[in-house]
């Protein structure tokens, strides 16, 4: 990470990000830039060095903040406009984490609404366009944060990851993506998705960057009853001998160029003496049905608190109170986040509850346990992050079915809350970055970033 | 399986939604396609599988029944609000 210096001052560097941030505007990065505050934090910064006070591990240094992350900097809208007028009077304890150590926030960024979808074309404030080519799209959900580090304007970003949301923008756009361990990184002030599912991590530039994200950012907090116990850094490190590759994916439609890049991956790693595990994973095929039962069934409850009557957006001219809740939903939402509402309260419904929500929670089950099995055979899995390139801007948007296959590499790992880590692996003959999944059990997150530097 | 124009509307009132008949339409045929797909898992033999509901290991994490410092107080919170009046959220009429 290249921190602030007497030579490379913090202002400096905040001021080239936010230049290069509206250079780059017709990629609709970002849902708002923060150029008041960073420039003053960035002199505070600057003062400091002058004077040789210590300064934090991150100092000066310039980041995007997925806009679900809260924080009183700008408006946390989860670029949804239902959260549109949102100012948050609290922060995120992984801001706090990052700002502690000098971190300087230059601008929010975009994303699919609510970070329901794999495109970012479902933000209520457009796309963001691919890094590489401006007629692809750019990933999502956290689009916007992968395509901010894969065009430099920022050395990181932070990111949201459910079923897929960092990993696959991180791939699209040849950057460095990852999902730890669920459980890792607080939570507390990050808007809710799916509950059993989401985590927090980060897009980078290079496996050391992301180690020091993660060693700033990990570890229990009193706020959220769901972080881990401290294991980053103290985990010992893994001899890696065996590499598995599931034999089924091979199967599925995986683009050419996208199988080869793995391919390729894995000869290197063979010539350099690993041994290659074939694995038999045959449950993983309704990871993605599984998915698409629990992660809308986790929404629905997490989305119903958005009503208009606390915080956000209220609909006009609602004569009575159930219409101020159905009118401000209504306009407040996008039509993906309906959509995964309607199927959460169906799968939950009497009558389906049995048939669709008891039977996923059974078959994640067996997905851990195949899992569990697969890691006794070998020391880390690696699979494609998605299993074609970025696609065109408005191919899949109109097809929800279409758009979920994209994730049908991604949701296995959350499903279980392994850890796995997008690694750029090259691109396609049309230019399009490829990347590739090294997937992890559960507290290996170091252990993975570091083999990373093997590929 | 197929869903009815009832089942939709029965699904938007539970989800505290007023859609239009365009939209009807058109989640309608979205949810059909959806559901078609998660069906699959019909196939899955799950019989005698315990359900996994999350995969944090750790089970209940208790903390002491006292209220502590927040991190917003209730000015900061009722000045979210569209409209309040008197320290409390204001709404229309409810009856």
């Amino acid at each position: 990470m290249k921190i602030a210096t007497k030579e490379n001052t913090a202002l400096s560097m905040v001021e080239a990000a936010l230049e290069k941030a509206r250079e780059y505007q017709d990629f609709n990065i970002f849902t708002s830039l923060n150029d008041e505050v960073a420039l003053k934090k960035a002199a505070i910064i600057d003062a400091k060095i002058a004077k040789g006070e210590p300064v934090g591990r991150l100092a000066g240094v310039p980041y995007a903040l997925k806009d679900n992350f809260l924080s009183p900097e700008g408006n946390t809208t989860a670029s949804s406009h239902i959260l549109e007028p949102f100012k948050s009077p609290i922060t995120a304890t992984a801001v706090e984490k990052l700002e502690a150590e000098g971190a300087i926030m230059i601008g929010r960024t975009n994303l699919d609404s609510f970070a329901h979808g794999s495109s970012t074309e479902n933000s209520y404030f457009g796309p963001t366009k691919n890094s590489v080519d401006d007629t692809c799209v750019a990933g999502g959900s956290s689009g916007g944060s992968a395509v901010a580090v894969a065009l430099d304007i920022v050395q990181f970003a932070t990111g949201t990851d459910t079923g897929g949301s960092i990993r696959q923008p991180a791939s699209f756009n040849g950057v460095y993506g990852m999902k730890p361990t669920y459980g890792t990184i607080s939570r507390y002030g990050v808007i809710a998705m799916a509950s059993s599912l989401d985590v927090v991590g980060f897009f980078t530039q290079s496996p050391d960057d992301m180690d020091l994200l993660m060693s700033i950012t990990a570890g229990k907090d009193e706020k959220d009853m769901t972080t881990l116990p401290d294991f980053y850094g103290t985990v010992s490190a893994t001899t890696v001998k065996k590499i598995g590759i599931v034999k089924d994916f091979k199967s599925s439609a995986v683009h050419p160029e996208v199988q080869q890049a793995l391919d390729a991956q894995v000869e290197k790693l063979a010539k350099k003496g690993y041994e290659i595990v074939e694995l038999d994973m045959p449950v993983l095929k309704y990871a993605l049905a599984v998915y698409y039962i629990i992660q809308p069934a986790e929404v629905a409850s997490n989305l119903s608190r958005y009503d208009g009557i606390r915080y956000g957006f209220r609909a006009e001219d609602a004569k009575n109170l159930a219409e101020v809740y159905a009118n401000s939903k209504s306009e407040g939402f996008m039509p993906e986040n309906k959509r995964r509402i309607m199927i959460g309260n169906f799968v939950l419904s009497s009558g389906f509850y049995d048939a669709y929500y008891l039977k996923a929670q059974k078959a994640r089950t067996l997905i851990i346990k195949e899992y569990e099995d697969a890691f006794k055979k070998c020391d880390f899995i690696l699979t494609p992050v998605s299993p074609n390139p970025a696609f065109k801007l408005g191919e899949k948007v109109n097809d929800p079915v279409a758009m979920y296959l994209e994730d049908m590499m991604t949701v296995p790992a959350s499903l279980a809350g392994l850890s796995a880590l997008a690694i750029p692996a090259g691109t396609t003959t049309d230019g399009l970055p490829v990347g590739l999944q090294l997937i992890g059990p559960r507290r290996s997150d170091q252990n993975l970033i570091n083999f990373a530097k093997e590929f | 399986m197929e869903i009815t124009r009832e089942e939709i509307e029965h699904l938007a009132t539970l989800s505290n939604f007023s859609l239009t008949e365009e939209e009807k339409d058109s989640l309608g045929a979205d949810l059909k396609n959806i559901i078609k797909y998660i069906s699959q898992l019909d196939e899955l033999d799950t019989e005698g599988v315990e359900p996994t509901y999350q995969v944090f290991e750790m089970e209940n994490v208790w903390r002491p029944d006292v209220i502590t410092e927040q991190d917003a107080d209730r000015e900061a919170l009722l000045k979210l609000a569209p409209e309040s009046e008197q320290n409390q959220i204001k709404v229309p009429k409810v009856l």
